[in-house]
């Protein structure tokens, strides 16, 4: 890039801070469980820090999406003496088979940890077959 | 830490990244402080200071905050407690990556932490201790005669 690219760049104000491009950049795949029962599927997400107004669970196509961004309160000017945690930023994707029923998902969210439940439609739910004897 | 609004993220970004390159390129740290749990500890902790007070964040969701253990003794900080991850009986389970179970967390905070001024709250599953600094070793400002 030539300086004039950059200085028209930075004039045009369109330039976000460097710790907004990290916080981009740095995205943490929540730890999950996952199981399945007759009637569905239920996903628990870990995600500290996350409250509901900063948590989007989407479905595009057969795609579920979870985001959320951790909003911790610091005092002004404190200086990091020590970071296990690297980015509040949690992302992570699950693709979907088509017996579930996306319009049905129920999510929700307490003390950090996000619950969605993924119902299975009508007709995919299990049948016990009986064995006639012979 | 990295990355929360109106801090300047980058600072605990760089520290952690220098930690796990020291530790990818050693097989661990040659040396490491006494306490300290490696990568997978639960819950993660992240340590902030200002001159006035150091602040410690424990990323726990899913604990009950009344069954936390929080105790101070001059400057080492212990948190225990336990998470109950509630497993479905009779399903089937395609991912296990929660912890689950009892957890112990040791720190070393600087020296000068006030033990009688500590507060602590739990707020979406962050655990946030505040200990204030003792008066005697803030900064001061030295007026020039």
């Amino acid at each position: 890039m030539s300086d004039k690219t950059e200085l028209t760049t930075t004039q045009g104000g369109d330039v976000q801070p460097a710790s907004e491009q990290q916080r981009l950049e740095q995205i943490v795949r929540p730890a999950v469980d996952i199981f399945e029962d007759e009637s569905g599927i239920t996903v628990h997400a870990d995600m500290p820090g996350v409250s509901k107004e900063r948590l989007n669970v989407k479905v595009e196509g057969d795609t579920l999406t979870i985001d959320g961004v951790a909003d911790i309160p610091m005092p002004e000017g404190m200086e990091p003496l020590y970071a296990e945690v690297r980015a509040t930023h949690y992302q992570r994707s699950f693709t979907l088979s088509p017996e579930m029923d996306v319009d049905q998902v129920d999510a929700s969210l307490k003390n950090g940890v996000l619950t969605l439940r993924i119902p299975k439609r009508e007709e995919h739910k299990p049948r016990k077959i009986e064995v006639k004897m012979g | 830490m990295i990355g929360f609004p109106g801090f300047d993220s980058t600072l605990f970004d760089d520290l952690l990244r220098v930690q796990r390159q020291m530790e990818s390129l050693f097989g661990g740290p040659l040396t490491s402080a006494i306490r300290s749990m490696g990568a997978a500890a639960f819950p993660p902790v992240n340590v902030g200071t200002t001159p006035e007070e150091v602040d410690v964040y424990l990323f726990a969701p899913g604990v009950d905050p009344n069954a936390l253990d929080i105790s101070l003794q001059n400057n080492v900080l212990t948190v225990a407690g336990e998470r109950r991850v509630i497993r479905e009986e009779g399903a089937s389970y395609y991912r296990k990556e929660r912890f689950d179970g009892e957890f112990r967390r040791v720190l070393t905070l600087p020296e000068d932490v006030d033990p009688d001024r500590v507060d602590a709250t739990y707020t979406d599953g962050v655990l946030h201790i505040r200990i204030e600094r003792k008066e005697s070793s803030r900064p001061k400002q030295i007026k020039v005669n």
